[in-house]
């Protein structure tokens, strides 16, 4: 992780002859070292820390959710190439034999399998909206939620900045237009100062989600234009190409009409939500600080062990 | 031109906009048009003139209105003739 190095076949080669991360044979499936371990929590009650003001209810979602609340929340309309349904084997002894067989013979044994009431979570925030919408109208001043699962893409990469399976925090504001867009607002500031008092170099910039085929290329121009998302990106892998480890998005009511999300007077709600990529921020911290989290800088250590 | 389209996208099923009550540069976005709609009618729109948007035009202000989307199919089936 010498400083001159920039490209993630490198940092990635590195992260697993310093035992940071540990191959599973799988791009973008790795395991964590307990010093990778300790960053992320340390990391992750910073940012508790900086939200507690706003007193947030914390939901801790597993890595699965429900494929039906998924399919409504419209995923596969944008995103079906990074989506991921669990499927299981529900056969009898004659399947399984013939599963069986079919393994031996190298064959695609996985057509046995059906789809599961299980998809696995692709940010946090997607089984939060209908949890919310059974609770019934929000109250006027708003909802604010801290959330946290481990998530699924399905974009295997030799960067160790795109996992396949990595952990995300968030907080999701839902309530008026003006509310979550001052709540989106203060998290500009407040996500641009914490990553600056780790001493990471970073910049704010717009963005746009990876949609999905020619029709997405419209959908990331409609969001550019709208200037509904910014990430703030750190140089991880490349200088050139910094990597999101935060983002800040603004939903329009797109969840509110989605869920039925409403105000008691029947006004659909708007929504937005600030993602930390903790596994990428720890990357990033180690890429910039070295493999050794005990001699960071004693102002970075003093930021990440007070808390 | 524009009658063709307004009927085209009145037809679809996954574009609940009333085109027929729309004025040729009525805003469709003010009009309820969502990011996926506007996507259905470039679909539809592509497959109805047999005509491919290049990336420059596959903006929001390229289906901002009936005039705007006639403009662009014009430009696109008349470069293809």
């Amino acid at each position: 992780m010498d400083a001159k190095t920039f490209d993630s076949k490198s940092l990635l080669d590195s992260l697993f002859e310093n035992g940071i991360l540990f191959e599973s044979g799988v791009d973008g499936l790795y395991g964590r070292s307990g010093a990778f371990e300790e960053v992320i929590e340390r990391f992750e009650r910073l940012v508790t820390r900086l939200g507690a003001p706003d007193k947030a209810t914390r939901i801790h979602f597993p890595p699965g959710m429900s494929r039906a609340t998924l399919e409504k929340s419209g995923y596969m309309k944008s995103f079906p190439q990074l989506a991921g349904c669990v499927h299981s084997f529900m056969g009898g002894e004659r399947e399984h034999a013939q599963l069986l067989g079919m393994m031996a013979d190298g064959g695609d044994w996985t057509e046995l399998q059906k789809a599961t009431d299980l998809a696995l979570t692709p940010a946090a925030c997607y089984p939060l909206y209908p949890t919310v919408a059974a609770r019934g109208p929000v109250p006027a001043q708003g909802l604010l939620f801290e959330l946290s699962s481990y998530c699924f893409r399905h974009e295997p990469s030799k960067d160790p900045a795109r996992m396949q399976l990595f952990r995300m925090r968030e907080f999701v504001k839902i309530g008026t237009a003006e509310q979550v867009r001052s709540f989106r607002e203060s998290w500009l500031k407040r996500g641009r100062a914490m990553i600056e008092s780790l001493d990471l170099p970073c910049e704010v910039d717009l963005a746009n989600d990876p949609f999905f085929g020619r029709g997405g290329k419209m959908m990331a121009n409609n969001q550019r234009d709208q200037g509904l998302k910014f990430e703030l990106l750190i140089p991880v892998t490349s200088l050139e190409k910094p990597t999101a480890c935060l983002s800040f998005n603004y939903h329009q009511d797109h969840f509110g009409q989605t869920w039925g999300l409403k105000f008691a007077d029947g006004e659909f709600c708007h929504s937005a939500c600030v993602g930390f990529g903790l596994e990428r921020v720890a990357l990033a911290l180690f890429r910039h600080h070295g493999p050794d989290a005990e001699v960071w800088p004693a102002a970075v250590r003093d930021v990440l062990w007070s808390v | 031109m524009i009658d063709q389209i307004r009927s085209l996208l009145e037809q679809h099923p996954m574009i609940p906009l009333n085109f027929g009550a729309l004025a040729d540069d009525a805003n469709l976005y003010d009009a309820g048009l969502t990011s996926f709609a506007s996507v259905q009618m470039m679909l539809a729109l592509e497959e109805e003139f047999d005509i491919e948007f290049p990336e420059t035009m596959l903006t929001r202000r390229t289906f901002s209105s009936l005039a705007s989307i006639a403009d662009a199919v014009s430009q696109l089936t008349r470069k293809a003739a």
